[in-house]
């Protein structure tokens, strides 16, 4: 077994989760240590195996590993094969680059708490699963390591689940992955049908020879399965109350695992959606739905973590866009979704840094002024902040623009809408700034802002980095584009408008953002501590514009009236037959019982009347 | 004598036995009742015997008799304890058997 094995790369974490589960306890003084040192192996690994990738020539760049031979039913075989190519390793590098970070991060966060052993065995176990689920060669272990993050992310949402909040969020979270999960079970018994195997390159080489239906149904389940790990309409409820399990966790599911899960799975299937431009078609318009959706809900949220949720959401929106777009978009999808990774777990990672200062207050209407308190968490932030907005030269300018820029080459609403999500974007993060480190201290009495442990900062300090450069570099550096050529096969379109004119006008449109946000939030403005009731749009935005109405009016609401239906139904009616026949039974026992009166001479007298009617019949009818 | 005679006697007998069983309240009494039935049985299963000239009837009757003395057995008893447990003979106060 070589250094860069796969296997080794998801057995480490998973060793690691077990010891850690296993000896309970016992391993309360280290476990955190443990935990963090298989992230950071792992993540030594993958250096390791995308390095051997990287000196190997462009057409053989790719590592296959087979663990052992799952199962074999007739003349269906699925062997536990992982493999190591271009796209899956950027994947893992993220995974355990991102996931080690949080894992350091974690060891200060989680100090004040008894449990953080076990919150670090759960980390572990996202990453294994996580990395399980990039690695595998098949749509069944894929499926496998599917199933572990909808686990582990069930864990670690519901952690404090003393909280009824936290268990319900864990809960719903749990379902509504359920939800997704079905598509992707479809997605396998369809390919398992149509090309009798569910490996990633039969399945990828026999995709043309499908007939077309087949094709887009296929689709479609993939797109359900992602709109349910990635948090995409009209899956997207979940992600907003993910927010109940500890800062680390918000950061783990909304950069490095979980929500982009569903983005590498319509990257991964991009022989499929190619081939199916109805599916394609259905993969941009949710994309679109969401990033609208998602950025909408983080201009009226007060709390921290959910306004950087549903600015997830919307980020995830413009991948599940840029996938949409077919072979123009998959590459910005992935580039979009690395950069996201490092400025959205540095955002996170800096509001939890917030909070730990702010005794784990998360209204930013009790915030303001933070910048003086927390100098290196606003460093930080603001680099975050630059990046998710798309200021030149910060990540996210460079991943966000490629996007605009397929989406325009596609379809002139796809372009518009993701350059009012840009615009949009830069608003309520702008909010999200101002209201935590500008403008004057709204802070509860009690509440001392006090700069987070190196442990916590330093980790904030690489991501910030990260996200300052990881754009220009991945892009010019690294060349992502290249890179990911031999798996995605990039094309380039023509734009309805003279290229010259589209970065000025994303640059324009987001500064039209910050504008009106400094207006509202910036520092003349006087922040009300209690939240104003604002108008129909913003209280509808507080109610994730209906994401939980609509789940209770066209899932819940249904299904109680159905139970309630076939409660009835067995009470009135089939109840009721059984228990209407034994009442007939024991009415007519009550009134034959008091035959008995336990005079012997009565029932010898009853016998005798019987014997003269016995008799009596035998006689006529000898007669007649 | 014809046979008629005797199956007169027989139903004559039956229904004296069968009323005393209805009527009288002493278990004893009762009991006498009941043997005055079967041995209106038994002459009505001889006679027949008789008339068809086959021993079938005779043989019949015997093992009324055989299954009658067995009964007694059983049923004095259980007067006896009735009677010990009581103080009474009467068949009335056994009575406890009713809903």
């Amino acid at each position: 077994m070589s250094l860069f094995s796969p296997a080794l790369l998801v057995g480490i974490p998973l060793v690691s989760a077990a010891v850690l589960l296993l000896l309970g306890k016992r391993s309360n003084a280290w476990g955190h240590f443990l935990g963090t040192t298989a992230s950071i192996a792992s993540f030594g690994v993958a250096v390791a195996a995308v390095m051997h990738l990287v000196s190997q020539p462009v057409g053989s760049r790719e590592i296959n590993q087979t663990v052992w031979n799952w199962f074999t039913v007739g003349n269906f075989s699925v062997d536990v094969t992982l493999s190591i190519d271009a796209l899956s390793g950027v994947f893992i590098l993220l995974i355990t680059g991102v996931g080690s970070l949080i894992h350091i991060y974690s060891i200060g966060y989680m100090s004040h708490d008894e449990n953080r052993r076990k919150f670090f065995a759960y980390l572990n176990l996202f990453i294994a699963a996580m990395l399980l689920l990039v690695l595998a060669n098949n749509f069944l272990l894929l499926y496998v390591g599917w199933e572990g993050v909808g686990l582990a992310s069930f864990l670690l949402i519901g952690f404090w689940q003393h909280k009824n909040s936290a268990s319900t969020a864990a809960n719903k979270a749990f379902i509504l992955n359920r939800v997704g999960d079905f598509g992707l079970a479809a997605a396998v018994m369809l390919m398992f049908v149509t090309f009798g195997s569910v490996s990633f390159p039969t399945v990828f080489a026999h995709v043309g020879s499908a007939p077309g239906h087949t094709t887009t149904w296929i689709a479609l389940a993939l797109l359900l399965a992602a709109c349910g790990k990635s948090a995409q309409f009209p899956l997207q409820s979940w992600l907003l109350d993910a927010m109940e399990g500890p800062t680390p966790v918000s950061a783990l599911i909304h950069a490095a695992t979980m929500v982009t899960a569903g983005v590498y799975l319509v990257a991964r299937s991009n022989a499929i959606f190619d081939l199916t431009q109805t599916g394609r078609t259905a993969v941009m318009i949710v994309g679109t739905i969401t990033l609208l959706m998602g950025a909408v809900i983080g201009i009226a949220k007060d709390d921290i973590k959910k306004a950087l949720a549903g600015s997830t959401m919307s980020q995830i929106g413009y991948m599940m866009l840029a996938v949409g777009l077919g072979p123009v978009g998959y590459v910005w999808a992935i580039f979009h979704l690395l950069t996201h990774g490092f400025f959205k777990a540095n955002m996170f990672l800096g509001a939890g840094s917030v909070m730990h200062g702010m005794n784990d207050d998360v209204n930013m209407r009790h915030y303001g002024a933070l910048r003086k308190s927390m100098a290196i968490t606003f460093g930080t932030f603001l680099i975050g902040y630059l990046a998710i907005i798309g200021v030149p030269p910060f990540a996210g300018f460079f991943s966000k623009d490629e996007i605009i820029k397929a989406a325009f080459e596609q379809s002139v609403w796809a372009g518009a809408a993701a350059l009012l999500g840009a615009g949009i974007t830069a608003y309520y993060m702008s909010r999200v700034m101002f209201m935590t480190f500008f403008g004057k201290a709204r802070w509860q009495s009690g509440v001392h802002p006090h700069e987070s442990p190196a442990v916590m900062t330093i980790p904030l300090i690489v991501l910030a980095l990260l996200s300052a450069v990881a754009g220009y570099g991945l892009l010019h550096v690294i060349n992502l584009e290249e890179w990911l050529t031999p798996l995605l096969h990039p094309t380039t379109g023509e734009l309805p408008f003279n290229e010259a004119l589209l970065l000025p006008g994303t640059l324009a449109v987001v500064a039209v953002g910050v504008v009106l946000a400094w207006f509202a939030y910036g520092s003349t403005h006087e922040i009300p501590v209690q939240a104003p009731r604002g108008n129909a749009f913003i209280r509808a935005a507080r109610a994730d514009l209906g994401g939980d109405a609509f789940n209770q009016e066209v899932v819940i609401g249904p299904g109680e009236r159905l139970t309630a239906t076939l409660v009835a139904v067995d009470e009135k009616v089939l109840d009721a037959s059984v228990m209407g026949i034994a009442d007939t039974f024991t009415g007519l026992g009550g009134r034959f019982r008091s035959l008995q009166t336990g005079f012997t001479r009565s029932y010898a007298l009853v016998m005798v009347v019987g014997v003269i009617i016995v008799g009596a019949v035998a006689f006529l009818v000898r007669l007649s | 004598m014809s046979p008629a005679h005797y199956l007169a006697l027989s139903a004559l007998l039956l229904c004296l036995g069968a009323a005393g069983v209805l009527i009288r309240r002493n278990a004893i009494v009762m009991f006498m009742s009941v043997e005055l039935m079967l041995n209106a049985a038994n002459l009505a299963l001889v006679t027949a015997s008789r008339m068809h000239g086959t021993l079938d009837g005779q043989v019949f009757a015997f093992f009324a008799m055989v299954v009658a003395a067995a009964e007694v057995v059983v049923g004095l008893a259980i007067i006896v304890q009735i009677f010990r447990s009581r103080r009474t003979a009467s068949i009335d106060d056994a009575s406890l058997l009713k809903y």
